[in-house]
């Protein structure tokens, strides 16, 4: 070890972890100095803060804390960089784009689809399947909760078509990628297709060209009696839909099946060494089918959030590549339900972000949506810290 | 000692011994290139005869289901394609390039006639696809899948706009050649992204894409959206670019040029079918490509660099799409505009182009014009109302590609399909061995 340097040595409180996650919170703060309830007008305190979590970001890297040091490290200079920007624009239109309440109620709204295809996503890469079809299953789920909301009259069975019709889609991708040992982006790729087919093909065939009827039956928002009261927690918690209420306990859900219970275990060896699992006696071809079928539910239930629960109706290519944000999401976090979740947070985050942008910048607002893409390229490419699919991901198993 | 990317050649099924399969980081999704061999057994041309024919097949049943006559509506296709073009043999003529002689041709030529008009179109996009089909075919004969084809060819049209649009004092040939060089370039460093990430991370190539796709539907978006750098500057609540500068535009060989004729383009897309065929089976880099394909460990014990191939391989693929992309904007389109980027899906298509292709350069073409036919047939400028709304039709086009693609991926359905037909017919195919070795 043998640091000596700034932070104090003798004082055994912090590791260089904590350190990290420090840093990591003062780059934000940096940024967040600059931004309306502090509104500091004077670019060298976001500057200050800045530097602190640059310095505590290295102090991390040296001591081989290398995943959140580097975090640390660029949350300093884009805190530094955006907190300055922030000072010398005009307060009025800071006020406009960063009020708070909004931003993160459209964050949750945002965040809700990416999450749901995320962790269907972990389910079927933890099995060992690769899932590009994830696009795909989220739009069949939108379509069909339309339909089902529609035809049925009624929200819940809407929910209900879109499970099932997501899981078929993803049956479909089971089957070949399973049993026929396709390629599984091929395979995902065709699911892609397939349900921008088949959802074109019905929507124009069952609505014409007037769209869905306005008066579609709608996932309803939960009111929290007692929580308006609540000054910032209230406004954003208050009247979320139930979906996200939905996301959240899947989530934790979720979380809990893949890591604490033998059904997990299992779903996680058949990802990472298949011919072991078989070995003991897990079938790897059960298992396999059962997540990629969940995947597609849980997908497909992102989708009917998208057209049953935010927007009341359905058009062509709605989805417009959630789904694949959804994957990014669960790349960026590196194959785990609540790291997936945070990169959900970050990119519906960035998402309304450019939609309040959009007001006083309309162009470069629109490149801000590419984020989500230019971090998960930089969380693939590692230098960030790799993030590491499972082992047998993408790999055909033949039982012998 | 699994230090090199590319998913470890060898036998799939069976893990080296000794070293554990999780230590392999680069496992994500294998090199497609194994399947390739799957690919070549599958008995010639038949497989994906049979492929197509099956998504046809399970489209116009999708159609019957929903109460239209699948035979119309496929004959609809095909005479929307213009393909029929060649069923109307009589008497016609042709001027010979360069005199004012005229020839007897089987074919009427004329610019009055619809199905020639039609069939001008179908090549437009053939042109296209043979390029973005190409793109993927030949990274996937590297055992690398390019799924970024719809990206690169973006990249293609921005860089193609963008040059069209900006040097209205130059000559026409200078223009064009510096039109398409720099976009096919651009295509290239694009794709060579992945290929560059993949050779020194050992980042998956379909992840790495996938993202540059969207990173490049963005950067479309921005730049020929509302306020952008590419907006065209008569019309500022328009999102659409300028139209490229006369000089910049390809010559139309057949047909009217003022109504989308056939540019030259389509020479040049033979062109690369030829230098895709020639590079693969004539040249040392096409013959690294190929071993790197086949077995990328294999390959570097025979001293060829896997990194500098999977690199070489993107950018060559990259340059055939950004080339689909310029060629769209200086040969038809002339403009670009946000709702492009967002309905554009030709460099999609190249995927089901490429593997209905099997990679091959004739495979290509065939499988080109086949899509290409299908995608014109079934547009709302082509198909007859009363058979099909185009809306319709534009979708069974999306299923059918979706079938091939699914088809292609079951392979090994087909082939068991077409060796239990063996089994039932032995005597008529006894001379043919059966699962020959065609490579």
């Amino acid at each position: 070890m043998a640091v000596r340097a700034e932070p104090r040595p003798q004082w055994r409180g912090l590791t260089p972890r904590e350190t990290g996650v420090l840093g990591i919170l003062l780059g934000c703060f940096a940024f967040l100095l600059a931004l309306p309830p502090i509104s500091a007008r004077a670019p060298w305190w976001p500057a200050l803060a800045g530097l602190a979590a640059i310095g505590a970001g290295i102090w991390a890297l040296t001591s081989g804390v290398r995943r959140i040091g580097w975090f640390a490290i660029s949350a300093g200079i884009l805190g530094t960089v955006l907190g300055v920007l922030a000072t010398n624009t005009a307060a009025s239109k800071l006020d406009y784009v960063v009020s708070w309440t909004p931003l993160f109620t459209a964050m949750f709204a945002f965040a809700t689809p990416l999450t749901f295809a995320a962790i269907g996503g972990m389910f079927s890469e933890r099995s060992g399947v690769v899932n590009i079809g994830l696009e795909g299953m989220m739009l069949t789920g939108a379509f069909f909760a339309v339909l089902g909301a529609d035809k049925l009259g009624n929200w819940s069975l809407g929910l209900l078509c879109a499970v099932v019709a997501g899981g078929v889609a993803a049956l479909i991708h089971a089957f070949v990628s399973i049993h026929l040992r396709a390629d599984q982006i091929v395979s995902g790729t065709a699911i892609n297709f397939l349900a921008l087919g088949v959802t074109g093909y019905f929507f124009i065939q069952v609505y014409g060209d007037n769209g869905t009827p306005g008066s579609i039956s709608q996932v309803p928002n939960v009111n929290i009696p007692g929580i308006d009261r609540i000054q910032f927690i209230g406004d954003v918690f208050g009247h979320l839909n139930l979906m996200i209420w939905l996301m959240f306990a899947t989530l934790i859900v979720s979380y809990i099946v893949m890591f604490r219970t033998p059904l997990g275990l299992r779903i996680r060896s058949v990802g990472e060494h298949p011919r072991a699992a078989d070995t003991v006696g897990i079938s790897v071809y059960k298992t396999r089918y059962g997540a990629v079928i969940l995947s597609g539910m849980l997908s497909a239930l992102g989708g009917a959030y998208l057209s049953i629960g935010f927007l009341g109706s359905f058009n062509e290519n709605m989805t417009a590549g959630r789904g694949f944000i959804g994957l990014a999401a669960l790349i960026f976090g590196n194959w785990r339900p609540f790291g997936a979740f945070a990169a959900a947070l970050l990119f519906g985050f960035s998402t309304a972000l450019s939609f309040r942008l959009a007001d006083p910048w309309p162009s470069p607002s629109v490149l801000f949506q590419a984020l989500p893409y230019v971090l998960t390229l930089i969380a693939v490419v590692g230098v960030i810290g790799r993030s590491i699919p499972p082992a047998a991901s993408g790999r055909p198993y033949r039982k012998q | 000692m699994s230090s090199e990317p590319g998913g470890g050649g060898g036998d799939l099924q069976t893990p080296p011994t000794g070293e554990p399969l999780a230590a392999d980081s680069t496992a994500y999704a294998p090199s497609v290139a194994e399947r390739l061999e799957i690919y070549q057994r599958a008995g010639g041309i038949v497989t994906p005869v049979i492929t197509a024919v099956f998504a046809f097949f399970m489209g116009g049943m999708v159609v019957l289901a929903t109460g239209h006559n699948p035979w119309k509506v496929y004959q609809g296709i095909f005479t929307g394609s213009g393909l029929n073009w060649f069923f109307h043999v009589g008497h016609h003529s042709i001027t010979v390039p360069f005199t004012s002689h005229h020839v007897w041709f089987p074919w009427n030529t004329s610019i009055q006639s619809n199905a020639a008009y039609n069939l001008q179109q179908t090549l437009i996009l053939t042109t296209t696809l043979i390029l973005t089909g190409l793109a993927v075919a030949f990274a996937f004969r590297c055992g690398l899948f390019n799924i970024g084809g719809q990206g690169q060819y973006l990249i293609g049209v921005i860089t193609g706009i963008w040059i069209g649009t900006t040097f209205p004092h130059l000559a026409r040939g200078p223009h064009i050649l510096l039109a398409i060089a720099v976009a096919s370039a651009c295509g290239a460093a694009w794709a060579a992204i992945a290929g560059f990430l993949k050779a020194t991370t050992g980042a998956h190539e379909v992840i790495t894409t996938i993202m540059l796709n969207w990173i490049a539907y963005w950067i479309g978006s921005y730049l020929f959206g509302q306020g952008g750098p590419l907006q065209n500057s008569t019309n500022p609540s328009v999102p659409v670019s300028d139209s490229v500068v006369n000089s910049a535009k390809l010559p139309v060989f057949w047909g009217n040029a003022a109504l989308q004729g056939l540019h030259i383009g389509f020479f040049i897309a033979l062109g690369a079918l030829v230098a895709f065929w020639f590079v693969l089976n004539r040249t040392t880099l096409g013959y690294e490509v190929r071993a790197v394909g086949f077995n990328p460990e294999a390959a570097r014990y025979g001293g060829i660099s896997v990194a500098r191939n999977y690199i070489v391989a993107m950018a060559i693929a990259g340059g055939f799409a950004g080339l689909a992309g310029v060629l769209d904007m200086l040969g038809y389109q002339y403009r670009f505009g946000v709702l492009d980027v967002q309905t554009s899906q030709l460099g999609f298509i190249g995927i089901a182009v490429a593997l209905l292709g099997r990679n091959k350069a004739v495979g290509v073409a065939l499988s080109a014009l086949l899509f290409a036919s299908l995608l014109y047939g079934t547009s709302s400028r082509s198909i007859d109302q009363t058979v099909l709304k185009p809306e319709l039709a534009g979708n069974l086009t999306l299923m059918i590609q979706a079938l091939v693609l699914l088809f292609v991926g079951a392979d090994v359905l087909i082939m068991a399909l077409w060796q239990a037909r063996r089994r039932v017919l032995p005597r008529r195919l006894k001379p043919s061995p059966p699962a020959s070795e065609t490579a």
